[in-house]
């Protein structure tokens, strides 16, 4: 290890250090004072991109879902909606209904995983949810079973809970009976209550007292709390559809990372569940205000420690969601529309669990794609993870190293950085450096 | 046949990975060639990427054999086999994650759960070129053959 100086040190954050080199934090400190703040994360959708090429667009969706392994729907349905808009389909009623359902899935399923397993921890002491299983025997069992509870509509609707294989272009490959969907109900009657409790847990976290101006973009529906579809909106004043995107987001090569630095109006912003709720707490359900209201959480959340109440929230807005598109379904004639392949461009975005997900297709008249691009949620923060290291890092230079390092995991962490997508080669080492 | 052997539910091949990522699939294609050989003798599940939800999928599994891909720094296609139901197998050849729990860290909150299966064997085939798109390295591919054999012979020795 180098000889460390006085004056300056850095803290290194090795999470990825077997994952082709990339993926780790640096923050370089000089006399007390924070001087580069450097997030690298390893982009896999790139690969992902060049491998679309030339593939048929019915390949697109099972290739797509095989990015991340916890927000598979989320990369299905920005796909689909894509390539939608190039064949001139609009999906309505019930299979729109089932599509709905199957993203509130995927929120509950990853939103309990982060909840419960990874930053609860962090709040309660302990290094991770194995030490915390063994103090706090309730409570890992109710955020398995909340998971278990968006697994089983991911199942049901998607065949298989990990990587579904039913989602096409025009609808399902197969849609389930309305007998089937009823036989979520109990379960997902219990989910609720237990995602009430969920939100009262959390609640009562102790919080850092942090609250960085955030510009929060989200997708905003005239109507509902947004899942597949709406315009693209930002706390600054914004508002464009998935097609302006490009016009508006701007990714920016940084020299330390392969991941690209986005930004909005030239600045960086927030995507994920604080942005979300911030931006469409009117569309909350009655019980989920109600909750907030009991709990004295007022809106919108500033405090990007609040992520896990965000998530929370939107785990019970998910369940209720649900029931209610359960409670309404009757079985589509077909489960997919007919698709009349034309060649074009197609762009959309929707909420990933973790912030908007676009996608762009380019495809020939044979259906074939020529181009494909896609701006995931976590490079969309990448920036503002550095800003908010940034503003943090002062109340921790105090600590040593190791401590220091594991307080900026804990920040990375309220954002849930997807950067195991596409390889579960990940590895967390901790390093401690210095320079001069 | 003998009367006393296990029902074929109770042995559960877990074949974990992500099958468009090169060398990344051999867990799951071996599970696949264990399938084709064993039939209904042991459950086989392709399970790609299933983190915490391997715990639901060891569910009341009496014998677990997990396959997936690994990285130590050792040659690709080395073969790792570990006995998890003696103690933790470390991290040190299946990497972690602070974005989603991994394949050890689930296999540890078993445990600490209390529902860890009594026979946990867990092997490693070091990965080398994991580039979505690219099909199996040729040591990968004769280190899957290798497993498949010795997960056979370890699925026939709790019938013996």
């Amino acid at each position: 290890m180098p000889e460390k100086t006085a004056q300056t040190r850095t803290i290194a954050v090795d999470m990825v250090a077997r994952v082709e080199g990339e993926g780790a934090l640096r923050v370089t400190v000089k006399d007390e004072t924070v001087q580069d703040v450097e997030l690298r994360i390893f982009e896999p959708p790139r690969f992902f991109e060049a491998f679309l090429r030339g593939r048929h667009y019915e390949e697109v969706p099972d290739i797509v879902a095989r990015i991340c392994g916890i927000c598979p729907i989320a990369y299905q349905m920005s796909a689909v909606h894509a390539l939608e808009q190039i064949f001139g389909l609009r999906v309505e009623g019930a299979l729109r209904d089932l599509r709905r359902l199957i993203y509130c899935g995927e929120w509950i399923e990853s939103h309990a995983l982060h909840v419960y397993l990874l930053q609860a921890p962090d709040f309660l002491g302990y290094d991770s949810a194995i030490a915390m299983a063994k103090d706090h025997a309730a409570v890992v069992p109710r955020g398995l079973r909340l998971k278990k509870a968006g697994n089983a509509i991911m199942t049901l609707l998607g065949g298989r809970s990990v990587h579904p294989v039913s989602v096409k272009v025009g609808g399902f490959s197969r849609v389930p009976l309305r007998r089937e969907l009823e036989g979520l109900k109990d379960e997902l009657l219990w989910a609720r209550d237990a995602a009430v409790d969920t939100v009262r847990w959390v609640a009562d976290f102790e919080y850092p007292d942090f609250a960085p101006d955030y510009n929060y973009v989200a997708l905003r529906h005239p109507d509902e709390y947004p899942l597949n579809e709406g315009q693209i909106v930002a706390s600054t004043v914004l508002q464009i559809s998935a097609t302006e995107f490009e016009q508006h987001f701007v990714e920016h090569q940084v020299a330390y990372s392969n991941a690209l630095h986005c930004t909005v109006q030239g600045s960086p912003y927030l995507v994920g569940p604080l942005a979300r709720l911030n931006l469409n707490h009117d569309h909350l359900t009655p019980l989920a205000k109600q909750v907030l209201t009991d709990r004295r959480i007022a809106l919108p959340l500033r405090n990007p420690f609040h992520g896990i109440i965000a998530r929370s929230v939107e785990i019970l807005y998910a369940l209720e969601e649900s029931l209610r598109l359960i409670e309404r379904y009757e079985t589509p004639p077909l489960a997919a529309l007919p698709v009349a392949v034309r060649s074009g461009t197609g762009m959309a975005c929707t909420e990933a669990p973790r912030g908007i997900l676009y996608h762009r297709y380019e495809v020939d008249g044979d259906g074939v794609v020529r181009d494909a691009k896609i701006v995931p949620p976590t490079s969309q923060n990448q920036f503002r993870i550095e800003q908010d290291l940034r503003l943090f890092m002062p109340r921790l230079l105090h600590l040593p190293d190791k401590e220091a390092a594991l307080a900026c995991e804990r920040v990375i962490r309220c954002y849930d950085p997807c950067i195991s997508c596409a390889t579960h080669f990940l590895n967390l080492d901790i390093r401690r450096e210095s320079s001069t | 046949m003998k009367n006393d052997r296990p029902p074929s539910s109770l042995i559960r091949v877990i074949g974990l990975g992500n099958g468009l990522r090169g060398d990344d699939a051999a867990g799951l294609l071996a599970a696949r060639q264990v399938r084709q050989i064993i039939g209904g003798r042991a459950e086989v599940i392709e399970a790609e990427m299933a983190g915490v939800d391997l715990i639901e999928l060891m569910k009341s599994a009496y014998a677990v054999i997990l396959i997936d891909a690994a990285r130590s720094g050792q040659a690709s296609g080395t073969v790792h086999r570990l006995d998890a139901s003696a103690g933790p197998i470390g991290c040190q050849i299946f990497p972690r994650s602070s974005h989603a729990i991994g394949m050890v860290d689930a296999l540890e909150l078993a445990r600490a759960m209390g529902v860890l299966p009594p026979k946990v064997i867990v092997y490693g085939i070091e990965a080398g070129n994991t580039e979505a798109g690219q099909p199996l390295s040729s040591p990968v591919a004769k280190a899957v053959d290798q497993v498949v054999d010795q997960v056979i012979q370890e699925c026939e020795a709790h019938y013996a």
